[in-house]
């Protein structure tokens, strides 16, 4: 609770605080900067064979959405295990989704092409 | 930090803000519920899309039509936009005063604008070039994903802006500072929905 | 200059052919005067419905009462009441409906009454209400009724939201019913599939309709989901830990979460089909790219986990029933529990068995069929707990306890046929035949309409403060028992004669007597349902004999019934504090049930104020939807104008809560301990006579197991 008798101790807290977000949030953009830069550079300049080009894009995609999770979103592993429950089994839930369907179609696609 | 002053994602306003951060929960909580359902939403759209890549029925493909300097510029602006909302979440954690506050929040909604515009701009030379939705059915999917992410963030600036003229109002209240909680996770999300279309959409497309 | 087009044609495509009797006047034919008379009589029903409604309202000047106590109220209690009010008036529609197709099929050798496309949109409207219009808002009303009172919560987490989604699904409702009226319905079935529900094939309303009343009930939907999973995450009294909630809340949970993630597929493929046949885009087309087999992909990643978002709360409801009518404690809560969370889990990996024979490669069949199979372990694991339950317990044969019994027994021979369709190899030869049809009414009607009716029996005293008539409750649910038997059985073996469903007519002699016996099947449900008006009627009429204001009339084990009958608007005047599982039933062993409160533990109590929102924008969502099916441009700009002022509105509201003084906590709950003093307890050999006034006595309560 808060009285309005904030010794300047607190005061200091709260300083020492915000410039830890503010770092976070600086880190954040960095990364994420970084991992966009690479892939538009890797498709832009380099003519690379197309599948690692593709994986490439993937993982950095892929660490730059865990990066947006824990700079912007503030997500992480001590603190909250219902809202990490949440996110986790919607992942789940996503991929056995998108997989499914990928794979559905894919099949459906070899063996039940239309003449074009 | 202690316990209490996380109590959910998204950024906490810690225990000198009272009640408010009380209150916050349930409504974080259920907000990001929602998030989650449209994320499956943007996840079946996305599925119908990498379906329907091989649906262009001889009409323009990704090759013919992505513009990679645009989609660069593009993704740009929303990074940046996450930072500004990112100054505005801090300003209001840390109680700037309320100009702060809402200059960063305008700074957001203009950089949201931008992108909308570039947005705009690719679509209509997408059409110049023949890439209708009625074209086929790869366009028909490409029109599915990126106009809802744009709608998506269409109706974030528009509530952007309700939020403010909200600031403008009553200052900073319960109502506004959850508004701004929310709408901060909202527009984070949407730029992880946008790496997932560059990287899907546009730069797999080009490769 | 070129005439606005909304100028020209201010309504749209609406027009006087879209009345029901209009082809009759214009075509006199015999075919078309038969199925004329029969559209403009169900389309004068609801037309008189309504005007009856409304004259009745305004004889006894309702209207303001109806506006402040119910339609804008954010009380869950009474949103659940409306629910499933909803529920039962589009129950009434959609049996009719049934009826109907019975009788044509019955006399459907070499022709019948009805015309193709008649038929077709009978069992459209059938399907589409059944699930989105009847179990749905059914379930949803039930949840919504009891979750919080079971968690000990005041409300649940957003209650103008909940208003909100009652409004939206009440729209869908209208919608579907004003099709009646204006135009015809899809006649696609209830998962209109396209190509044909595109408008190459359909060019009329009939898809529209159906596409903007499923979009309407999905919102709703998918916000009662997030508003429940939140309560019951958010706003458990204290002590009650998850492994303490009772079943019922359990199963709600997992319902909530299956609507969370199972709508937004269903949203994104009713929008698609709707942007092909607004816009010409091509995602199921036949030409340029279209695939119309995405679609049942997409329809059944949707439509698999709602077959289990309707039954699990139905399974909470047996599962209370069969533990109170016992006399006994849950036999295997963890293992319901476990099983509940692995059907949530599982039913999101088998939606393939709806579309075996599609072409897909036989390893993705096999894969999904064993899944699908599955499925049927943990529900086993259930019937033998509620078996368990049973077992050595006093169990007493009330209304909804006949209905869990006449479940478990048919749900399993449904869960059989269930079993025999996960095989791919099977399926082939059972497909899209009356087999099918057999087995998904015997896992709905047993499964989810039975518990549903089961759960309106059991918690109707702690709504309305007395009891239904037994004797009429009891003749309707054998009604429905012997009923559904005698429809849906012949159906089975019809399935394996190879009769296709959806079938208007046929040539084969041989199906009618089993088609004769099925139709007296379905008028039996017919008057299952009738016993079930006349009970309500009995009932209101007989209330002050069956009056049970203490609370507790079946000696229940939960928090729902440990408060008055029907409950303060702010449920508990003090928040429990929870110890144990069935926290109900401990503290009246350990005698602190009915006990006085400190004179200090009254405290304010702040509940949301009214809130015009459900309604409104229910209203604006009607007119946005009804604008979109006749393309009347104008109304569909103000109405989706409408809906975005009224959100922005809504977010400069402040000063939305009003409190209740603790002053008249106290007097309310005086009041109610006053009662529950003077009540004479009784014994549960007394608990369907006059005598039970809602009070349990302790002395001769069976085996606590």
């Amino acid at each position: 609770m808060i009285k309005s008798t904030q010794s300047s101790s607190d005061r200091d807290d709260l300083r020492e605080q915000e410039r830890r977000d503010f770092r976070s949030y600086l880190w954040g953009v960095g990364l994420a900067l970084v991992l966009t830069v690479v892939p538009f550079a890797l498709v832009h300049w380099l003519h690379l064979p197309r599948l690692p080009v593709l994986t490439a894009i993937g993982a950095l995609a892929l660490v730059q959405i865990l990066v947006h999770f824990r700079f912007f979103l503030h997500i992480g592993f001590r603190h909250n295990r219902e809202d990490l429950q949440l996110l986790l089994f919607s992942a789940l839930l996503l991929v056995i989704m998108l997989a499914g369907t990928i794979w559905i179609m894919a099949s459906l696609a070899l063996r039940m092409a239309l003449p074009t | 930090m202690s316990r209490e002053a996380m109590r959910h994602p998204g950024l906490n306003l810690g225990s000198h803000h009272g009640s408010d951060q009380d209150s916050a929960e349930r409504l974080m909580f259920g907000f990001w519920v929602f998030l989650m359902s449209d994320a499956v939403l943007f996840g079946m759209v996305f599925a119908t899309y990498l379906t329907s890549l091989d649906a262009t029925a001889g009409g323009p493909g990704p090759r013919d039509l992505y513009d990679i300097k645009s989609i660069f510029v593009e993704t740009l602006l929303l990074l940046a936009s996450s930072f500004t909302f990112g100054m505005a979440s801090l300003a209001l954690k840390y109680r700037h005063p309320t100009q702060r506050l809402v200059g960063w929040l305008v700074l957001t909604v203009l950089l949201g604008v931008a992108f909308l515009g570039f947005e705009l701009h690719d679509v209509a030379s997408m059409f110049a070039q023949g890439g209708l939705p009625t074209r086929s059915g790869f366009l028909s999917a490409f029109f599915d994903l990126v106009p809802l992410h744009g709608l998506h963030v269409a109706g974030g600036c528009l509530w952007l802006v309700c939020l403010i003229a909200q600031l403008a109002r009553y200052g900073v209240d319960r109502e506004t500072k959850l508004g701004i909680m929310r709408l901060a996770l909202f527009w984070h999300f949407l730029d992880i929905i946008w790496i997932a279309i560059f990287s899907v959409v546009y730069l797999a497309g080009l490769t | 200059m070129m005439i606005p087009n909304f100028l020209q044609h201010p309504l749209g495509r609406l027009d006087l052919d879209a009345l029901p009797f209009w082809k009759m006047l214009q075509q006199p034919t015999h075919a078309n005067v038969i199925n004329g008379i029969i559209a403009t009589g169900a389309a004068s029903m609801v037309v008189v419905g309504t005007v009856v409604t409304f004259a009745i309202i305004t004889r006894y000047r309702w209207w303001r009462r109806l506006w402040s106590e119910w339609l804008t109220s954010p009380d869950h209690k009474k949103i659940g009441i409306m629910y499933v009010v909803l529920a039962f008036v589009m129950l009434s529609r959609a049996l009719i409906e049934a009826a109907l197709m019975r009788a044509q099929q019955a006399f459907g050798l070499g022709g019948g009454f009805l015309s193709p496309d008649h038929f077709a949109q009978l069992f459209s409207t059938h399907g589409t209400i059944m699930i989105f219009f009847m179990a749905m808002p059914f379930l949803t009303g039930i949840i919504n009724y009891v979750m919080p009172l079971q968690i000990g919560a005041r409300d649940v987490s957003f209650p103008v939201l909940n208003s909100i989604s009652l409004g939206l699904t009440a729209a869908g409702a209208a919608l579907v019913m004003i099709s009646l009226c204006l135009g015809t319905f899809s006649t696609g079935g209830w998962f209109g599939y396209p190509p044909y529900t595109e408008a190459t094939f359909s060019p009329g309303v009939g898809p529209d309709y159906w596409i903007w009343a499923l979009t309407l009930a999905s919102l709703g939907s998918t916000f009662t989901g997030i508003n429940f999973a939140v309560t019951i995450y958010k706003e458990r009294a204290p002590g009650m830990t998850f492994m303490r909630m009772p079943l019922f809340t359990w199963t709600a949970l997992c319902t909530s979460i299956l609507m969370i993630f199972a709508m937004p597929p269903l949203t994104v493929a009713t929008a698609q089909l709707a942007l092909d046949r607004y816009l010409g885009f091509h995602y199921f087309t036949n030409a340029l790219g279209g695939n119309m087999m995405n679609f049942a992909n997409l329809f059944w990643l949707f439509g698999h986990p709602e077959v289990y978002i309707l039954i699990l709360p139905a399974f909470g409801v047996y599962s209370e029933v069969i533990s109170t009518f016992s006399g006994k404690v849950l036999f295997g809560y963890r293992s319901l529990v476990m099983a509940t969370m692995a059907i949530t889990i599982l039913s999101f990996t088998v939606w393939v068995h709806h579309f075996f024979t599609m072409g897909q490669d036989a390893n993705i069949n096999a894969i999904f069929g064993i899944a699908s199979m599955l499925i049927g372990i943990p529900t086993g694991v259930k019937i033998y707990d509620w078996m368990w339950t049973m077992f050595r317990g006093r169990v007493r044969f009330t209304v909804p306890m006949i209905y869990s019994i006449g479940f478990m027994l048919l749900f399993v021979l449904g869960g059989m046929s269930g079993i025999l369709l996960a095989d791919p190899g099977i399926d082939y030869q059972v497909h899209n035949s009356v087999f099918l049809v057999a087995h998904f009414h015997n896992m709905a009607v047993p499964g989810v309409l039975f518990g549903m009716i089961s759960a309106y029996h059991f918690w109707f005293p702690k709504a309305f403060g007395f009891r239904l008539n037994e004797r009429w409750g009891k003749v309707a649910a054998w009604c429905w028992i012997v009923g559904f038997m005698l429809a849906f059985f012949p159906l089975y073996a019809l399935g394996l004669m190879g009769m296709p469903r959806r079938t208007v007519a046929y040539t084969e002699a041989s199906y009618v007597p089993l088609e004769g016996l099925a139709f007296l099947g379905a008028i039996l449900v017919v008057i299952a349902l009738s016993c079930l008006i006349v009970q309500l009627w009995i009932s209101i009429r007989d209330r002050a004999t069956t009056r049970v204001f203490a609370g507790d009339p079946w000696d229940g084990h939960s928090l729902e019934w440990s408060i008055s009958s029907p409950p303060p608007e702010y449920n508990f005047a003090i928040v429990p504090r929870v110890t144990d599982r069935d926290a109900f039933t401990l503290s009246k062993e350990n005698g602190s049930a009915y006990k006085r409160p400190d004179a200090d533990a009254y405290a304010d109590i702040e509940l949301p104020k009214n809130s015009a929102m459900g309604p409104l924008l229910g209203a604006m969502g009607f007119a946005l939807a009804f604008g979109l099916v006749w393309h009347i441009w104008w109304m569909v700009l103000l109405a989706a104008l409408a809906v975005l002022v009224t959100m922005i509105a809504r977010g400069f509201a402040r000063d939305t809560w009003r409190i209740v003084p603790a002053e008249r906590v106290r007097q309310d709950l005086d009041r109610w301990l006053a009662t529950v003093t003077a009540t004479t307890a009784v014994s549960r050999a007394g608990e369907i006579s006059v005598a039970n006034r809602g009070l349990a006595a302790r002395s001769d309560v069976g085996a606590a197991t």
